[in-house]
């Protein structure tokens, strides 16, 4: 799908901040709201805006801090489906929060959120472990999120100008 | 025995300090003040370029370069010059590295002028210029530009003003304070006259990167004028690096090296650690000034919009990130809006009579803010206005 200069520059504006005022962003790109909703609204059809959603820093609300696994499966791809199936069979559990085939040692890159480390620990010895096609599993867990989908968790840039200049 | 005399100079005696100052005090005094005075990025450095400044120092680069700049640099400068804006410059005596473009300017007036000279500046302008001509032993001779052309410099406009003293012409385009941009068209008319004086001309182009409609057109481009101009550019504006103070001179052989006396006898070199990064933003930088090139030109066109729909009259700048309201519909002066709108809602603008008589009834104000910031101004001004 081909898209017009102002149509990615919508879709860039609204990865950044989905709740940017639909005013505001006519604006920014020189177009009338109506011609701007009309354009998110193509590009909702077409599944080029595929959601909206919220990055949280789950670790600042008690209860819910959470873990994340990065797992590195080795699989045995399928005559005639190749990873799609075995990818399938994985990412429709609702704790798979992405999965990814990668090029290099592994097949399959799953990131998975669970409640607590043995949480995670039995999905991966009960679920993922026992599929058929999974040769192998190694599971890191994260420590730390500095940065997830283009966004610093801790801002520490302020603005340090001073107040009036030439 | 007591001091009976003043020691400062006539001519720093007559200086008159930047009108812009007062507001900057006034400003700073404040909380929660949303700041549109800022004339400087609000973009950080881009991170590979402070990444090689990091690696200079950690390798131990400290010492001084060659007076023009490091070699290296003024190759990168005179690539730049002829990829980016088709003029070609000699990086071994046509370049000169220089700290900041206001350095420039400096040494620019200074290398030119003999006491008495006229330079012809451009107003609304740069808070500097007429200050530096003066410096120099030169007399500022302004031109008043007006709202009616956007603030674009009309060639007849030279013909009344020049002089046999006439010596030069300052232009800055994209120009600050009203970010108005020249065309190729327009320069075309300014070199006829130029040319028929035999005026040199200074060519502050700072904000040549940041020209959002159009294609940008140096002066020295333009048809037998490389020889008669003094094109000063710089890393501030388009890179973000303000704080680096660095800039640089390109012109023809025998100006550059005697501007190369008075800058080897005054500053030695240019920074050594930003000259580095300046290497960096030259060979890698391009992305990131589409980046914030992109995301300026946004803004400008939600604020300057926003602007004429709370009734401040205000043309499209195209290019530089400032724009120049008309606040004549209020009565007020510039400097009356600007003072009651900072003390009532907290929001600085730098009002148009510091740069000029002609700036009188307009407000400076730059939209090199966060959107978030840009919308809670146009709000608070919204309510100011509507309170009158």
């Amino acid at each position: 799908m081909k898209l017009t200069e102002k149509e990615i520059e919508i879709v860039e504006l609204l990865e950044k901040n989905a709740r940017l005022p639909i005013d505001t962003m006519a604006k920014m790109v020189s177009l009338s709201v109506s011609e701007v909703e009309h354009i998110i609204k193509k590009l909702e059809e077409a599944k080029v805006i595929v959601q909206y959603a919220t990055i949280v820093d789950w670790r600042k609300v008690d209860g819910h801090e959470g873990v994340t696994a990065m797992i590195d499966v080795k699989v045995t791809p399928k005559r005639g489906v190749g990873f799609d199936e075995v990818a399938e069979r994985i990412y429709r559990f609702p704790e798979v929060k992405s999965v990814y085939l990668m090029s290099g040692a592994y097949d399959l890159s799953v990131v998975i959120e669970g409640r607590s480390m043995s949480e995670i620990a039995h999905f991966v010895s009960e679920k993922l472990s026992t599929l058929d096609s999974v040769i192998s599993t190694t599971t890191h867990f994260i420590l730390k999120k500095y940065k997830h989908d283009g966004t610093v968790f801790e801002q520490g840039d302020q603005d340090r100008r001073i107040v009036v200049a030439p | 025995m007591q001091k009976t005399k003043t020691y400062v100079s006539d001519t720093v005696s007559r200086l008159q300090p930047s009108g812009i100052r007062r507001f900057f005090d006034l400003a700073a005094s404040m909380e929660g003040v949303i700041s549109l005075g800022v004339g400087e990025p609000d973009f950080i450095t881009p991170w590979s370029v402070r990444e090689a400044c990091i690696l200079s120092l950690e390798q131990g680069y400290t010492s001084y370069t060659a007076n023009a700049g490091l070699w290296e640099l003024r190759k990168e400068i005179s690539d730049y010059l002829a990829r980016r804006f088709e003029v070609l410059y000699d990086p071994a005596n046509e370049i000169i590295v220089t700290v900041g473009a206001s350095q420039a300017l400096d040494v620019s007036l200074r290398a030119i002028l003999n006491p008495g000279d006229e330079v012809i500046v451009v107003e609304p302008s740069f808070v500097s210029y007429a200050p530096l001509v003066s410096l120099a032993g030169g007399v500022p001779i302004p031109i008043q530009t007006s709202g009616k052309h956007q603030f674009k410099l009309q060639p007849e406009q030279i013909e009344q003003v020049v002089t046999p003293k006439t010596k030069a012409l300052i232009i800055c385009s994209p120009n600050n304070p009203t970010g108005t941009v020249l065309n190729r068209e327009e320069l075309v008319q300014i070199a006829r006259i130029v040319a028929k004086h035999d005026l040199l001309v200074i060519s502050d182009e700072i904000y040549a990167e940041l020209c959002y409609d159009e294609q940008y057109t140096s002066f020295p481009a333009i048809a037998h004028m490389r020889e008669r101009t003094i094109l000063i550019n710089g890393f501030s504006k388009g890179f973000a690096m303000t704080g680096w103070r660095l800039g640089f001179i390109a012109a023809p052989k025998d100006l550059a090296m005697a501007m190369l006396k008075i800058h080897q006898y005054t500053m030695m070199c240019a920074p050594t650690m930003a000259q580095y990064a300046a290497i960096e933003a030259l060979r890698n930088g391009a992305g990131d000034v589409e980046q914030m090139k992109k995301s300026y030109r946004q803004r400008r066109n939600f604020f300057v919009q926003s602007l004429n729909e709370i009734g401040l009259s205000c043309h499209m700048p195209g290019g530089a990130f400032y724009a120049f309201p008309s606040i004549q519909s209020t009565g007020m002066t510039s400097e009356q809006f600007a003072e009651r709108l900072l003390l009532e809602e907290k929001v600085a603008v730098v009002p148009g009579y510091v740069f000029g008589a002609s700036g009188e009834g307009y407000i400076r104000c730059s939209y090199a803010s966060s959107l978030e910031q840009l919308q809670e101004a146009i709000r608070r001004m919204r309510r100011f206005l509507e309170r009158l």
